[in-house]
């Protein structure tokens, strides 16, 4: 047996942005054995529900994490609405799913980019993020803020989007789809990303389930999870397949992404189409009693909110599962075997987001 | 500042940031904004840059990174808190892991307001932070020993105002 070797991999490391530790056990340049150590973002942001209302802690919800802050607000507004017996108006409700969908589009660029960063597309980093600035264009147009919305209330929405914005909005994604299909052209048909990544960072199905993966970590390994199909929002009124890969390799999962935001777009496109008139929000009396888990599907996966309020202000107790919490164990997995400059480009596949999985 | 004699590079450190920021400063760099017009070039070395920004707010965990971080980079070197958990913690002020803003830990040269912060205003505080960098320059030639002496004794490590406990 060769001698092992620990090297460090963050918590600051150039190719991401957020404070990830790892162990890596290395054999000559092989990975053995991943030790993961987590908490530098960690801030206790649960327990600050002690503190606020539960209509102010929509903000501090918004706030565990700025790239999926759309859809944390969304899950944990629905969760709070679960347990009063709200009817939302149902025009706030496609305008839930119009802006989840955007926010989705966000992400994926945003990752679709770092990861070509970590691969040593540079180009195609920048490209990426030039077309996610249209994206965030359309959110700052409807809701006022680029990353951290806002938007979301408990009884609806705050801000209404009328239907000359939403046709222009569809225009745009339109033109956007053009250049989005050069761009992932690049990823699904160019032969040294396909060499690069074929075959590396194997994750099988048997373990992808059993370990817990969620989102296109699973659905690249031919899981067929995806939480929109349980039909919260009004997903169970749009008509959209997930997209799943059966190889289980970093290829899979980037292909996943990839296909995805045409999803994202298509599905904004129904949206605008069946959107009803009538009012975005609902006066609320009252205070959440109760408990209820709330459970979406975030461009990393599976999202889980449980709140339990006591008939009080402020909720008895807030707890989050994020995505990237769930798929540390398939990455400690999908490590091992994987060469030390693979270990970049293979963390970078399950799409990280420190900032929720720590909260 | 009219005449530019360097391209400062800079370091980014998420110190318990919710991603916003960071994303946002990763947002200047791209086409959009692009502030390698500035010579502006985000680097991963400590040793290499001039410019620290930071989002997000001190705590246990983090507080030796981010001490390293700045003990290491050579000076003449600033500092730019990202965001309002940078300048004071914020929303999170009150959470039982948050000590605080990161003035607590380093001296900080710019704040830069928002929740998210803008690109914008980003850029604003880099190039603010410049002129910051270009004065310490010109310090520092004028009366060296005194710069040094000055710089040498590195950050006083305060205790957290009760924070985190």
């Amino acid at each position: 047996m060769s001698k092992q070797v620990i090297i460090p991999f963050g918590p600051q490391h150039p190719v991401l942005p957020e404070p990830l530790h790892l162990d890596l056990v290395l054999e000559d340049e092989t990975v053995v054995d991943v030790i993961p150590s987590i908490g530098y973002v960690h801030r206790g942001l649960e327990k600050l529900v002690e503190k606020r209302e539960y209509t102010e802690y929509v903000f501090i919800a918004e706030r565990i994490c700025g790239i999926c802050s759309y859809i944390h607000s969304n899950t944990y507004v629905s969760g709070v609405e679960q347990i009063m017996g709200l009817e939302v108006p149902e025009r706030a409700q496609y305008l839930r799913t119009i802006w989840s969908e955007l926010s989705r589009l966000h992400s994926h660029l945003l990752w679709l980019g770092l990861f070509a960063d970590g691969l040593g597309f540079e180009s195609v980093f920048m490209n990426a993020w030039k077309l996610r600035e249209h994206v965030l264009d359309e959110l700052e147009a409807t809701t006022g803020g680029r990353v951290i919305q806002g938007v979301c209330k408990v009884g609806g929405v705050r801000r209404d989007i009328s239907p000359e914005k939403l046709d222009e909005m569809v225009k745009g994604l339109k033109e956007l789809e053009k250049e989005l299909e050069r761009l992932t052209n690049v990823f699904l048909y160019d032969r040294s990303i396909a060499s690069r990544l074929k075959g590396v960072g194997m994750l099988g199905k048997e373990d992808a389930y059993y370990l817990g993966a969620v989102g296109p970590t699973a659905r690249g390994s031919g899981v067929p999870i995806d939480l929109r199909q349980t039909g919260y929002n009004v997903y169970d009124k749009i008509n959209f397949k997930p997209v799943v890969e059966m190889e289980g390799d970093s290829y899979a999962r980037c292909i996943v992404r990839a296909k995805e935001m045409f999803t994202s777009i298509d599905i904004i496109e129904q949206c605008v189409k069946k959107i009803p008139d009538g009012p975005v929000d609902m006066k609320v009396t009252g205070a959440p009693n109760g408990e209820f888990f709330s459970r979406a599907e975030q461009p990393r996966g599976e999202v889980i909110h449980y709140i339990k309020g006591n008939g009080t202000k402020h909720l008895v107790r807030h707890r989050v599962r994020t995505p990237t919490f769930t798929n540390i164990p398939p990455l400690v997995k999908l490590l091992k075997g994987v060469q030390l400059a693979d270990v970049p480009v293979v963390v970078l596949t399950i799409d990280p987001c420190i900032g929720c999985a720590e909260r | 500042m009219a005449y530019l004699k360097k391209s400062p590079w800079i370091i980014h450190y998420d110190a318990s940031s919710c991603n916003g920021c960071d994303i946002e400063i990763l947002a200047c760099l791209t086409p959009m904004y692009d502030v390698e017009r500035f010579g502006i070039v985000n680097t991963g070395n400590p040793k290499h840059a001039d410019i620290f920004v930071v989002t997000g707010t001190v705590n246990e965990q983090n507080r030796e990174i981010i001490l390293n971080i700045y003990n290491q980079m050579p000076n003449p070197k600033a500092v730019v808190a990202v965001g309002i958990c940078a300048t004071s913690a914020g929303v999170f002020r009150e959470c039982y892991n948050v000590a605080g803003g990161i003035d607590m830990l380093i001296p900080v040269d710019v704040y830069v307001p928002g929740c998210a912060a803008r690109p914008e205003s980003i850029i604003d505080g880099i190039v603010t932070a410049w002129g910051i960098l270009e004065e310490k320059r010109k310090t520092m030639n004028t009366a060296p020993a005194a710069a040094d002496a000055a710089a040498e004794p590195g950050p006083v490590v305060q205790e957290p105002a009760g924070g985190a406990q």
